[in-house]
């Protein structure tokens, strides 16, 4: 049956921009389920913001793609979920409307960017919530909030009515408590849509099995090395030896290319989000630009002042390694790294059947922890390389550390998104 | 190594703009986050020119579109149905 539900959070973490007190719901697999999107995804008729002021009243004349499909198969879209600013950021604190704090720890960010996504499902005020991961932020506040949370391959989900931030590394995917859950959701937002060119025809029709007799996983050095918090290693070790029990074997590899991660991820993303970008000048939507001004100063100073430092800084690094003499420096260098990373995944895929390791290599810090943008880029180091590759990754909560949620992070084949669920489940259903 | 100069002409050329109190503070970061990506000067390999990549077309088909109320609805500022933007001569 068709009808409405009412929703009336108690907010108290900022998880929400915007809630629909009253959300309409049809019939289908997901009828009446409270879901909450992440609010860089459009929505008809619901103000989307991307947490910046630069769009504060923007009310999206359609639905994203993955929108439209979720209400086809009757969800409540009740509400918009906080984030970092375009999704530029790894702790929602760069949201231009304040930060969210993690339901687990008042006193420490839910990760981001899709932190707001996290702890609306975390806190229980939805069963389910879209993210988008660029570069981890759907895997990342998964992680620190204690929560599944799902990269697709690139192409499964479509990215039209996303607004674009990286391209070639962004994609829609499902968030929630359960495996299950992530999967239903995955379900009903792949497949092929034409009005995405990077959109490919697989959808997802799968049911979790808890079955990995046999599985081989990957266990690369690099994930539990420098930087790698020790007891967060531990936790994840131990969860891996939970997976060995239930028939998997573990085998030792490297990704030597990983060294390079970091950097060809943060050249490529802020390169493509300078272009993106270009198109807030206060005209067509936003606050007004003065048109009675020259075009540069007008956008200048709509810019400078509705758009918050982390983007402004992304957009000028992003200028600065697309200018001329540089291309070849940066660009470039970037692309080819990003090929030697595909390639190292291709050959560890050959002997193995899913790489295992930590989402993060910390617990959740603490708020204004990480005022230096360098060292909140390097927070980034065991999520990046999936994007970079296109490959699926999952996180999924497996124990605690300091008394926060750790997650552990599966990674698949290219479009093998099924089997790295079906280990998130076996591992799922054997600690609960 | 980029300087205040060099920070205040990238602001420019993307119109973000940089004030002059923000001006120290980005050009620090700047410097050291540029500091981190010269690590790629290291990275070996080549670029693949071709890929396995065919164009998909698809035949131009009218589709409705959106009214012309729906598309100037965000929009600050608008003038007989027109979208207003700055002067560019």
């Amino acid at each position: 049956m068709s009808g409405e539900i009412a929703f009336n959070p108690d907010d108290k973490y900022n998880a929400f921009l915007t809630t629909c007190r009253k959300a309409p719901h049809g019939t289908g697999k997901l009828a009446g389920v409270a879901v909450a999107v992440k609010d860089n995804i459009s929505t008809l008729n619901i103000e989307t913001t991307c947490a910046s002021k630069i769009l504060k009243g923007y009310i999206p004349p359609y639905d994203a793609h993955a929108v439209g499909l979720l209400k086809s198969e009757g969800a409540a879209i009740v509400g918009k979920t906080n984030m970092d600013e375009f999704g530029m950021g790894t702790t929602t604190e760069n949201s231009g409307f304040g930060p969210t704090l993690n339901p687990c720890d008042t006193t420490r960010v839910p990760g981001g960017s899709s932190g707001g996504s996290a702890a609306a499902v975390a806190a229980g005020m939805v069963r389910m919530a879209l993210g988008t991961d660029t570069g981890g932020s759907i895997r990342c506040p998964a992680a620190f909030c204690g929560i599944v949370g799902l990269k697709p391959s690139y192409g499964r989900v479509s990215r039209y009515g996303l607004i674009a931030y990286s391209n070639s590394l962004e994609q829609i995917g499902p968030m929630g408590k359960t495996v299950t859950d992530v999967s239903t959701l995955m379900g009903v937002i792949a497949g092929y849509d034409r009005h995405d060119t990077s959109s490919l025809n697989k959808p997802y029709n799968h049911t979790p099995k808890a079955d990995i007799k046999g599985l081989r996983i990957g266990i690369p050095q690099e994930y539990f090395g420098k930087g790698v918090d020790s007891q967060v290693a531990a936790v994840v070790k131990k969860a891996i030896g939970r997976l060995e029990e239930l028939g998997a074997t573990t085998v030792p590899c490297s990704i030597p290319s990983m060294e390079y991660a970091l950097a060809a991820y943060y050249v490529t993303c802020t390169c493509e989000a300078s272009s993106n970008l270009a198109r807030f000048d206060g005209v067509r939507y936003g606050p007004a630009a003065d048109t009675k001004k020259s075009w540069h100063d007008a956008y200048q100073e709509v810019r400078s002042a509705a758009f918050g430092p982390e983007v402004r800084r992304r957009i000028m690094l992003g200028t600065f390694a697309l200018s001329s003499g540089y291309y070849g420096k940066y660009y470039a260098k970037a692309q080819i790294a990003r090929e030697n990373i595909k390639a190292d995944f291709n050959r560890i895929f050959a002997d193995v059947d899913v790489i295992a390791g930590p989402t993060m290599p910390t617990i959740a810090f603490k708020l204004k922890e990480k005022s230096d943008p360098l060292s909140m880029y390097l927070a980034d180091i065991l999520t990046v390389p999936a994007n970079l590759a296109g490959i699926p990754a999952i996180s999924v909560p497996c124990g605690k550390s300091e008394g926060m949620p750790v997650g552990l992070q599966i990674m698949g084949r290219m479009f093998d998104d099924e089997r790295v669920v079906d280990v998130a489940y076996a591992y799922e259903q054997a600690v609960n | 190594m980029v300087t205040e100069k060099d920070v205040q002409h990238i602001a420019e050329l993307a119109d973000v703009g940089v004030s002059s109190g923000e001006l120290g503070t980005f050009t620090h970061q700047f410097n050291a986050i540029i500091e981190y990506f010269d690590i790629l000067d290291r990275v070996e390999g080549k670029c693949p020119v071709t890929r396995d990549l065919f164009n998909i077309l698809r035949e131009d088909e009218i589709e409705p579109s959106l009214p012309q109320e729906e598309v100037l609805r965000n929009a600050p500022a608008k003038e007989d149905g027109f979208i207003k933007a700055p002067r560019v001569m």
